[in-house]
């Protein structure tokens, strides 16, 4: 089976879902003739054509207002935020409109967009290429929102969601575009040819949103996480050498809870892992749920570990980023209490 | 140079407020037929003046006069008084059912009737239209009907849209009219984007965006004027500019700076002023910019000139921020009286007539008001079920709805 970085595969979802279905348009910034910032439309406007994969000025709102124009038409469209840190403008489309088109009009007027944005830190991004704004949707009635992890899920999941009839927020964690990542950030990256995830299949084929998968089965401590967050898990699960099971969400809207019950009934324990600021943070939900539903079978109390409050820092990039120390000390401490 | 000492900063005033004599004499009103009628194929630079002239066909004397004139024969001017006397006596209904309780809200359209009923007209089957929450007359001149409008406004059990939206936000793909948002200005942008898409599929249905002069201040006016004019977008970009945002008059959105038909000027697109009281000239302009954008020869932007004579809402009193009488110093008049009076200049009505069809007009908004109110109002009779909450959200119930509906004990 052929491998691909995670940036050819989100690529190689458009192109499927593009060649397969006329109705699927992608636009964005610098999306067009050039192909995108980092490269997941290259191609695309050679292959279709500019009426099916363009440039579009610099207006979030004004890309997600047309997408959801376009969508009450009965087209499809995949667009793209430059960066997930630049959704800001567009938020009143996506949560009073997209969200609540098929409600509000009591489907009389739909909603199949997919937002695509690169998200999360660990690239010296500083304030404005790092954030990982994730609870801004999972907080939205009527929005899906998927955080992929590897090249063969970004694939199945960005086809899936384009196939969705729902509007799907797809954040794209950058610094997993080329390989894994575990938070060792002083040690050489291994490219996805060299990770199985990285086996991408030809062709059309999808991966259902709404359920989890296990990265790392083991019988002593749950980890909740999803994107960078899921290799940084294993790498603290290795380092610790504590049998801690690895649930990668996936999907955090709507969440796969069934996975997330099994495991922690089985465990007893759980550490909720995420980039993201902590407070009101999605680990808040996460916690949560797994009291609500899981609570005479716990030992101890649930961890996170989550980004600190605070803007993301630029030289502080590794004292910010939740590495594997951090996540590891917390696996013992869940294990210690 | 001079030292122009300290800084002082600017807030606009209305030229009159409560207690004041209301003065439109800073409101320039060109003669009726004097804008000339450019072809659809005009190059917008050589039309910049449009932008600051107001378009007009009725004059006072009630004749139809200059090159936007001829353009809707007898039958079509006696339906669309028929449209508009229909949707003031709607809205005279429907604030009376809000007094008594029978719903939450109510918005009237008085003194705008023409600006959504006569541009009705100019559409085809299929267009669509991206409303705000005062072009109802889009529905009426469609013929959708005033019970379904009813039934949402009281949000019974059968309203269209199960009782989840606040009344008078109607929605109906059928009649080309998007469903309306509560957010200001969002519409505005995904008409443009419906435009495109009827572009990238080489159809041959437009669409119209809506907008009033407050919301023009709003973001997405400015992304979806952008968006329309580099796509070149088969879209009617209107703002109905009825002089005020709830109390806050045009000129804090700046309309005193030019017009709002002039904004459209910076970004290539052609910009034409209308007297939005007049049917015939809110029609031909309507015509005008639809004909254009079936061309493709891209968007055209239309201010409609009126003044809004009820209150914002019915949570308003405007007493509070503009004198009583000001809607009857407008200059430009009701369009209802003005359409009326030269249908009589044709011969083709009378004084008799009008006071017969206002009855007949009463009775059958009476009637529909009645099987209406069969179904439910607000706070009494048959309502949406409480599953209906729960239905919609998504086109699947996740699990975690499911769960909650369970909850809700349905």
């Amino acid at each position: 089976m052929p491998r691909r970085t995670m940036i050819e595969a989100i690529r190689d979802a458009m192109d499927v879902s593009m060649g397969r279905d006329s109705q699927v348009i992608v636009y964005g910034e610098d999306v067009g003739f050039f192909g995108g910032v980092f490269r997941a439309t290259q191609g695309l406007q050679a292959k279709y054509g500019k009426s099916r994969c363009f440039d579009a000025p610099i207006s979030e709102s004004g890309i997600v207002g047309s997408a959801i124009g376009m969508a009450a038409y009965g087209l499809k469209p995949c667009v793209e935020v430059q960066f997930a840190d630049y959704v800001y403008p567009a938020y009143d489309q996506i949560v009073s409109e997209a969200a609540r088109l098929r409600y509000r009009s009591n489907g009389d007027f739909t909603c199949p967009i997919v937002v695509r944005m690169p998200t999360g830190g660990g690239i010296f991004g500083g304030q404005t290429h790092s954030q990982s704004p994730e609870a801004l949707f999972t907080h939205v009635s009527g929005l899906k929102v998927i955080v992929p992890s590897n090249p063969h899920d970004a694939k199945g999941l960005l086809i899936a969601a384009i196939e969705d009839p729902d509007p799907v927020i797809f954040l794209e964690p950058k610094r997993l575009y080329n390989g894994p990542f575990d938070g060792h950030h002083d040690k050489p990256v291994t490219p996805w040819s060299k990770h199985e995830l990285g086996e991408v299949a030809d062709g059309h084929y999808t991966i259902p949103l709404g359920k989890a998968a296990v990265r790392r089965p083991g019988s002593a401590v749950t980890v909740l996480a999803y994107g960078t967050m899921v290799y940084v898990a294993q790498a603290a699960a290795e380092e610790t050498g504590i049998d801690a099971e690895v649930i990668d969400l996936r999907t955090l809207l709507p969440l796969d809870l069934e996975a997330i019950v099994a495991s922690v009934k089985k465990t007893g324990r759980c550490v909720v892992v995420h980039e993201a600021t902590l407070t009101s943070g999605f680990g808040a939900e996460l916690v949560a749920l797994v009291q609500e539903n899981c609570f005479y079978h716990l030992e101890a109390p649930v961890a996170r570990v989550a980004g600190w409050d605070t803007p993301y820092p630029h030289a502080q990039e590794w004292d910010y980023f939740p590495g594997p120390a951090r996540v590891g000390r917390a696996l013992v401490e869940t294990l210690e209490a | 140079m001079a030292d122009a000492g300290l800084l002082r900063f600017h807030v606009p005033e209305p030229e009159v407020r409560p207690g004041g004599t209301p003065d439109f004499s800073n409101v320039t009103i060109p003669k009726a037929g004097s804008v000339p009628r450019p072809e659809i194929e005009v190059d917008p630079r050589s039309i910049r003046d449009m932008a600051f002239s107001i378009i007009r066909v009725l004059n006072r004397a009630g004749e139809a006069v200059g090159p936007w004139a001829g353009l809707l024969s007898d039958e079509e001017l006696l339906e669309g008084l028929r449209h508009m006397m229909t949707l003031r006596t709607f809205d005279a209904r429907m604030q009376m059912a809000q007094r008594q309780g029978k719903t939450s809200f109510y918005m009237q359209h008085l003194g705008e009737e023409a600006v959504s009923c006569a541009f009705r007209k100019a559409l085809k089957p299929g267009d669509m239209n991206f409303p705000t929450y005062r072009q109802a007359g889009l529905l009426i001149a469609d013929g959708y009907p005033m019970v379904t409008m009813m039934n949402q406004i009281y949000s019974n059990e059968a309203d269209p849209l199960k009782g989840r939206q606040l009344p008078i936000m109607y929605s109906s793909k059928e009649h080309g009219f998007f469903s309306i948002s509560g957010n200001l200005a969002t519409q505005y942008i995904q008409a443009v984007g419906w435009a495109m898409a009827s572009a990238i599929y080489n159809d041959s249905k437009i669409a119209a965006a809506w907008i009033g002069d407050g919301s023009t201040a709003e973001s997405d006016f400015h992304s979806a004027l952008v968006f329309a004019s580099t796509y070149k977008a088969p879209v009617i970009l209107n703002v109905v500019n009825n002089q005020w945002a709830i109390s806050t008059f045009q000129g804090i959105a700046r309309g005193g700076s030019g017009t709002f038909a002039a904004r459209g000027l910076g970004f290539g697109i052609p910009s034409l002023r209308v007297d939005g009281n007049d049917y015939l000239a809110v029609h031909a302009v309507a015509k005008w910019a639809a004909e254009r954008a079936r061309a493709n020869l891209g968007p055209t932007l239309v201010e409609y000139v009126t003044y809004r004579a009820g209150a914002h809402s019915s949570s308003d009193d405007p007493s509070a921020y503009r004198p009583k009488a000001e809607s009857d110093a407008w200059p430009l008049g009701d369009p209802v009286i003005r359409l009326k009076n030269h249908l009589i200049h044709k011969q083709v009505w009378s004084e008799e007539r009008h006071t017969q069809a206002e009855a007949e007009i009463l009775e059958t908004v009476i009637a529909s008001q009645k099987e209406a109110e069969s179904h439910g109002t607000l706070h009494a009779g048959g309502k949406p079920s409480t599953r209906d909450m729960f239905e919609g959200v998504y086109a699947e119930m996740p699990p975690h709805l499911r769960r909650q509906r369970q909850q809700a004990g349905v």
